[in-house]
């Protein structure tokens, strides 16, 4: 492991990184409809300007590889729906949102879902087993639109504890991550404790109650480190999705995060934003599934690269 | 291990994760408690504002809840009242026009200042509407300017010497206006957002960031002081502003909030004072509440379906008639909108600029009959041998409902068979662009407070034109419509075109638009018009909190 590992997966990604970008370039282009298509024709001048002004009229070669011109400085162009914003703006403001909102929901999910799966695993076949599980059986069909509004009605409109909708405050951050994380712990807690059921019923397991080891020790130190490895492989993919894939939950409850641009832009057919946040997933992606083989090459002793 | 160390062992770390969870939820409670439900301090207006706006520059935004935004922000050459939408003085205290109607003098008021302090004079205007006319500034409302002269060919690039624009500065004070022609509904152009002033040291000082509130400079009761993308948009009196003794508010913070369920539960508990709409669903509900916070009001808009009439079947103007006879208005405004919309028996809302278009069409199923014959003589008795109609809305709740009522009512009513095709936003744009549906939903608002801006789409060639109407009598009706000063005269004119639109059914037109939405009872001075337009600096909020 080290630095010849890390060049590897390096010079393996930069031929799908190129594949992403051409990908997306043309695919956005060729969908139907234009960023200025709009109920009201606009009269041809105008549309000529509008052309003109973002470089629409040139050809689509010329326009690729001005895209590459301008991502080779790190800039990834401005907005076509909110005119005086550019690409880098918009994810520097609204990533940190999605990013705090992802890890209080990740922290929720982990919390709930990984401690319950622990629990189901070593009272198999028990109510904390049945229950868990089935809960979670809810929390995987429940859509967050089902489940965030369920909570708001109850917890700010019905007990008014906290608000209905925003980012402010401390207050603000409770029923959005909680919605959010549902749907994850309820994953988590599965995985968790299939894992555990595996690992417990591994012959090292059975030494470690032979040497008396407490029951504690056993489960906390030895099994969780094997019975984690699905859940690892899970996160990695999950906290890039969370990060910009939690549109519904920033819909309901209006927080400006990323999410809402991932989805957005390619109803409005912003070419820009569509790159920019498509190429943001792509090295969350890339990055998180590095973490992934990391921590796996920690946990799992069995795993060993050069 | 023995039992009651496993017991132990599962017990405590459920235990921790209880603890954990209580004591987030208990700092939650502990914090939000007095909050919650406060009803502001009775200086900021809370209101609910649809979606996040595009620009707060007036050259480059389109959309509505930009225009509610800058219509604070900004005041027009000429503003509109309040109530009636009648034309008032705005920068402009007064006007002539001359005989021929081509040329308008403004006066502006002596005390005339932008937000920052300097002074707000002729010279402003003439750099503004040159900058909307501009290419480089690629306005899609620049054609709001078409009407002055040589508006269109200097927008176009034909004409390269801005000088030669109907714009002058006669001195600080007068700004004139030559147009291309007369044109009646001049005044209440004016209004639009594409022709406020822009300061122009902030422009060319800060290019596209003159936005930003840090360089934002206005003219209007207002000035922006906070922009947080889709977040929330405040804006502060503006001391500046010749009227600011009529201002109460302090502040006005406007939310895009995009979901209209989110947006009546902010209502709800108390962090709105008014909502931009009402969700479908609630409507009965808070139709039936008696506390007064519903609001409903007609609005200057219509719903209808294009015929496609350069395709069959809808080439052939019985079927187009017999199927805008067949379907029961009345019903649908009544059980599948519900928000006291008006049956169109017209296309044009009726009050738009004083007027009111004869009815004709049946708010119901009354020329059933008529309907039934039309089909008939057309080749399809009773529906038979009709291929299926293709009906084609832009994906969304309402207007599937709206499309269902239809298909089921042309079924039972003349027996056609009729499928439902929906389309994302963009695709359907382009469908309707390039002509290839048979039948499709759309909505029109107008953009002035005059029959001309719904009618003058059927023109041939009209870029707005989606469904390819050619009839040379409307035309000429239309250009006669233009250049009559005359305002009685004019409406006659327009009644003329309608009745040929009527006859000839390139469109059905379904159901005149209302307006609706919340507003809590401290909030007063929150005029109904049929634009839905609100100008903050009248607005009162009486101090109470919201239970």
């Amino acid at each position: 492991m080290g630095l010849r590992w890390l060049l590897n997966r390096l010079v393996v990604t930069i031929p799908v990184f190129f594949t992403v970008v051409t990908a997306v370039f043309f695919m956005i282009r060729f969908a139907p409809g234009g960023p200025f298509d709009s109920e009201k024709e606009l009269p041809p001048g105008v549309k000529e300007n509008l052309a003109a002004k973002y470089h629409l009229d040139e050809p689509l070669y010329q326009q690729y590889l001005r895209y590459w011109g301008d991502l080779a400085h790190g800039d990834l162009g401005p907005s076509f729906k909110h005119a005086n914003r550019t690409v880098n703006e918009i994810i520097a403001e609204s990533l940190p949102v999605s990013a705090e909102l992802g890890l209080l929901a990740l922290f929720w999910a982990m919390l709930i879902g990984v401690s319950s799966g622990i629990v189901a695993a070593l009272k198999r076949n028990t109510l904390w087993d049945y229950i868990p599980m089935s809960v979670s059986i809810l929390g995987i069909c429940l859509p967050t639109f089902v489940i965030g509004p369920l909570l708001v009605l109850a917890f700010a409109i019905g007990l008014d504890w906290l608000p209905v909708a925003g980012w402010e405050s401390w207050e603000h951050r409770v029923l959005p991550s909680i919605t959010l994380g549902f749907a994850y712990a309820a994953y988590l807690s599965r995985l968790t404790r299939g894992g555990m059921l595996e690992i417990l019923s591994q012959d090292f397991i059975r030494t470690a109650r032979a040497k008396g080891l407490s029951e504690a020790r056993v489960v906390l130190h030895h099994a969780l480190r094997g019975g984690l490895l699905p859940v690892i492989s899970y996160l990695g993919p999950a906290i890039a999705g969370i990060l910009t894939g939690a549109l519904v939950t920033e819909t309901i409850f209006h927080i400006p995060g990323l999410g809402r641009f991932f989805v957005e832009s390619a109803l409005n057919r912003d070419y820009t934003v569509v790159m920019g946040t498509a190429l943001l997933y792509f090295a969350l992606i890339f990055v998180c599934n590095m973490l992934v083989d990391v921590a796996y090459a920690l946990l799992d002793p069995r795993v060993r690269y050069e | 291990m023995s039992l009651f160390q496993k017991f132990w062992l599962v017990r405590s770390s459920i235990t921790l994760a209880r603890i954990a969870a209580a004591a987030a939820i208990a700092i939650g409670i502990a914090t939000t408690g007095c909050t919650a439900r406060s009803g502001g301090d009775g200086k900021t207006l809370e209101v609910g504002n649809g979606a996040e706006p595009k620009d707060l520059d007036p050259h480059i935004t389109t959309g509505v809840p930009e225009s509610h935004i800058l219509q604070n922000l900004f005041e027009a050459l000429v503003s509109k009242d309040a109530k009636t939408l009648d034309p008032v003085p705005g920068v402009a205290e007064s006007w002539t026009i001359s005989k021929d109607g081509r040329v308008y003098t403004f006066k502006l008021r002596e005390n005339s200042k932008w937000s920052d302090g300097s002074p707000l004079t002729a010279i402003d205007f003439v750099y503004s509407w040159t900058r909307l006319l501009e290419p480089k500034t690629a306005a899609e409302y620049a054609y709001q300017a078409y009407y002055v002269k040589n508006g269109k060919a200097y927008n176009e690039g034909k004409l390269k010497d801005a000088s030669q624009l109907g714009l002058k500065a006669i001195d600080a004070r007068t700004f004139q206006v030559t147009l291309e022609q007369p044109t009646p509904f001049f005044l209440s152009l004016l209004f639009h957002h594409s022709l406020y002033p822009v300061p122009q040291k902030a422009i060319e000082a800060h290019k596209e960031k003159w936005t930003r509130p840090e360089n934002f400079v206005s003219n209007g009761a207002f000035k922006l002081e906070k922009w947080e993308m889709n977040k929330v948009i405040s804006v502060v009196k503006n001391p500046n502003y010749w009227d600011a003794a009529t201002t109460t508010l302090d502040r006005v913070n406007f939310w895009p909030i995009e979901k209209a369920d989110t947006e009546e539960k902010m209502f709800r508990s108390g962090k709105l004072h008014v909502t931009d709409t009402v969700p479908l669903e609630k409507i009965s509900h808070w139709q039936a509440d008696k506390s007064g916070v519903y609001n409903q009001h007609p609005y200057l808009g219509v719903y209808y379906y294009w015929f496609n009439v350069t395709k069959k079947p809808f080439d052939d103007k019985r079927i187009r008639q017999a199927l805008a006879l067949a379907i029961d208005r009345t019903r649908i405004v009544k059980y599948v909108t519900r928000a006291g919309q008006i049956p169109a028996t017209f296309f044009t809302p009726p009050g738009t600029g004083g007027y009111n278009p004869k009815p004709r069409l049946p708010a119901d199923l009354s020329q059933l009959d008529k309907a039934k014959k039309l089909l008939a003589d057309a080749g399809y008795p009773n529906g038979k041998g009709m291929p299926p109609v293709e009906v084609l809305f832009n994906t969304q709740d309402g207007h599937k409902k709206i499309a269902e009522a239809i298909q089921q009512m042309w079924k039972e009513n003349l027996g056609i068979e009729v499928t439902l095709v929906n389309q994302e936003w963009k695709v359907y744009l382009d469908t309707l662009r390039t002509k290839s549906y048979q039948a499709a939903r759309a909505g029109w608002i107008g953009d002035y407070n005059d029959p001309n801006t719904f009618l003058d789409m059927f023109v041939t060639g009209n870029g707005n034109n989606r469904c390819g109407f050619a009839n040379k009598a409307y035309d000429a009706l239309l250009d006669e419509a233009t250049k009559e000063q005359d305002v009685a005269k004019r409406l006659a004119i327009f009644d003329k075109a309608e009745a040929i639109l009527m006859e000839e059914m390139p469109v059905m037109p379904i159901y005149i638009y209302t307006r609706t939405f919340l507003k809590q009872p401290e909030v007063t001075g929150w005029f109904a018009n049929v634009e839905g337009m609100h100008q903050m600096k009248f607005v009162r909020l009486a101090t109470k909190s919201v239970q």
